[in-house]
């Protein structure tokens, strides 16, 4: 019972970034019609902002924090140097285009910092444990979750109370509308870009937090989950996203846990067996998309 | 040309092969309704959505109260004081009747003048009033045009663009809007109206332009174009 209860913890704590990081890219995607390959290295970039606030000797909250900074900062550097002029093109060029940056981004860590992983050492009391009962509990998985819901959370309120946040959701759903009535598209872009680099962000402090290094490939792994998670919760479906990385992260760590170990190297197979088993049923994902979208 | 709020001269707009505005010369006379008539795919659409700075044109000028904005983006179009309300009403359907409007209010510097806005639009037309929290995609099509002209009155506009505010409407539904035009127009707005219903455009409007195939069939006072066999053709022509 211990054991299962700690896997959910596990599956939730894995869910949330990866549903973190499936909301940026929704959130980018629903407005600009950009699936941003280089979601990831926004997600390294993060990572590597942890690092070197640690080593020029910041606290660890203060590090964390410069973290998130430097993640909003390279998601709206990338939106003003490379998307920016690509908007209104065809997907397929303003993929090439985010395929570029990720590239670009991840030659500059290899080469500026290091191709391996460097050490991020936080306080060892983040990575201990605490007991309820008879369940040990992880603090970092904790922290993760902790964070996950709260910036989900937050990100709801945002979009749900504020004008611009309802301007958001209008973009979404007709952007060309929402310019008519007068509502600046830079700025609209900005801010989506601008809260996929928080989530982004925000996943780097809690992968960091739970790993202990960041490598130029930090990013890439849980982006490409993200992915799969955006196209199965329905692409540019923000709920979606959200519910699609929580069930991707869900059978991945219950394929860890539950599986025999003569199957495990097939686990990201059966991960991704359930998401085609998934669409096969349900084709526009989980929770499609309001078709918005004009000719 | 003071008294002219909008001038349209020798527009061109073309989709890759497709002509689809061709030198079209329009204009608004201020507190004036002009009529922009014609078939389905004449053009009326393109028209308005290039002068909405929203389909870029080929070739021509858009002047908007004597200043060139040839060109314009639409937000600048919106703070020249020009608001649309678009063919389908594209009201945003997933959001609220009141943050339709409140999304529209962006627009305004002052958020307490955009709330003010807001409740006076609601009082006037009193059905987005009641059902303010309601989803606006949950609205009748009577209701989202009064909605799709609510929001573009959020701008509190000296110009309308109203592209065919009366399609797919109940006759009853079709009356008010004809009459929300009128009132717009004794409020001193001047509005620039796509019409497939020729015959109640021609009712409203103080001057009257015809399209056929992109290009102007005939143009001159709403009775002249009523007994113009021009008129006739241009929709037979489709």
């Amino acid at each position: 019972m211990d054991f299962v209860i700690q896997q959910i913890i596990n599956a939730i704590s894995l869910g949330g970034v990866y549903a973190m990081l499936a909301l940026g890219l929704a959130i980018v995607f629903s407005i600009v019609r950009l699936i941003n390959f280089a979601h990831g290295e926004i997600m390294t970039f993060g990572g590597y902002g942890i690092f070197l606030s640690l080593a020029f000797g910041m606290p660890p909250l203060g590090a964390l924090a410069v973290g998130v900074g430097a993640a909003v900062v390279i998601a709206l550097a990338m939106e003003r140097a490379a998307f920016r002029a690509m908007r209104g093109a065809d997907v397929v060029a303003l993929l090439i285009t985010s395929f570029a940056v990720s590239e670009i981004l991840k030659i500059l860590f290899q080469n500026t910092i290091s191709p391996r992983p460097v050490p991020i050492s936080l306080p060892a009391a983040w990575s201990s444990s605490y007991r309820v009962g008879d369940i040990v509990i992880g603090v970092g998985p904790t922290i993760s979750i902790v964070v996950a819901l709260s910036a989900l959370a937050g990100l709801t309120l945002f979009l749900r109370r504020t004008t611009t946040g309802m301007a958001m959701r209008a973009a979404a759903e007709d952007f060309e509308m929402l310019r008519l009535l007068g509502v600046r598209a830079s700025r609209v872009v900005a801010t989506a870009f601008a809260i996929s680099g928080l989530l982004a962000g925000a996943a780097a402090v809690v992968w960091t937090a739970q790993r202990g290094s960041v490598d130029p490939m930090m990013g890439f792994f849980p982006v490409l989950k993200a992915f799969i998670a955006t196209v199965l919760g329905g692409l540019g479906s923000l709920g979606g996203a959200v519910l699609g990385g929580f069930v991707v992260g869900g059978i991945e760590v219950m394929t860890q846990a539950f599986l025999p170990e003569a199957l495990s190297p097939y686990r990201d197979a059966i991960v991704l067996a359930c998401v085609i088993a998934a669409l096969l049923f349900r084709p526009d994902g989980l929770l499609p998309a309001r078709s918005g979208a004009r000719s | 040309m003071a008294d002219t709020v909008l001038e349209v001269a020798g527009l061109d707009v073309r989709y890759g092969q497709v002509h689809a505005v061709r030198g079209v010369s329009l204009s608004v006379a201020r507190g004036a309704v002009t009529a922009l008539l014609g078939a389905n795919g004449a053009g009326k659409t393109s028209t308005v959505m290039a002068v909405a700075g929203a389909r870029p044109m080929a070739s021509g000028t858009v002047r908007i109260f004597g200043q060139d904005r040839t060109g314009a983006a639409p937000e600048d179009i919106v703070r020249a004081g020009v608001a649309i309300s678009a063919e389908g009403r594209r009201i945003f359907a997933s959001l609220s009747v009141e943050d339709n409007l409140k999304v529209a209010g962006a627009v305004v510097p002052d958020a307490a003048l955009a709330a003010d806005r807001r409740t006076a639009l609601m009082e006037r037309f009193p059905i987005l009033g009641e059902r303010r929290r309601q989803l606006a995609g949950l609205l009748s099509g009577g209701e989202q045009q009064m909605l799709a002209v609510a929001r573009a009155l959020m701008s509190a506009p000296k110009l309308l663009l109203l592209d065919e505010p009366s399609l797919g409407l109940a006759p009853q539904m079709v009356d008010r809007i004809f009459d929300i035009v009128e009132e717009l127009r004794a409020e001193g707005i001047s509005i620039l109206l796509v019409e497939q219903n020729a015959t109640l455009a021609l009712e409203v409007a103080d001057h009257a332009v015809v399209l056929a195939n992109g290009a102007v069939a005939a143009a001159g006072a709403p009775e002249a174009i009523a007994n113009d066999p021009v008129l006739r053709q241009a929709y037979l022509a489709a």
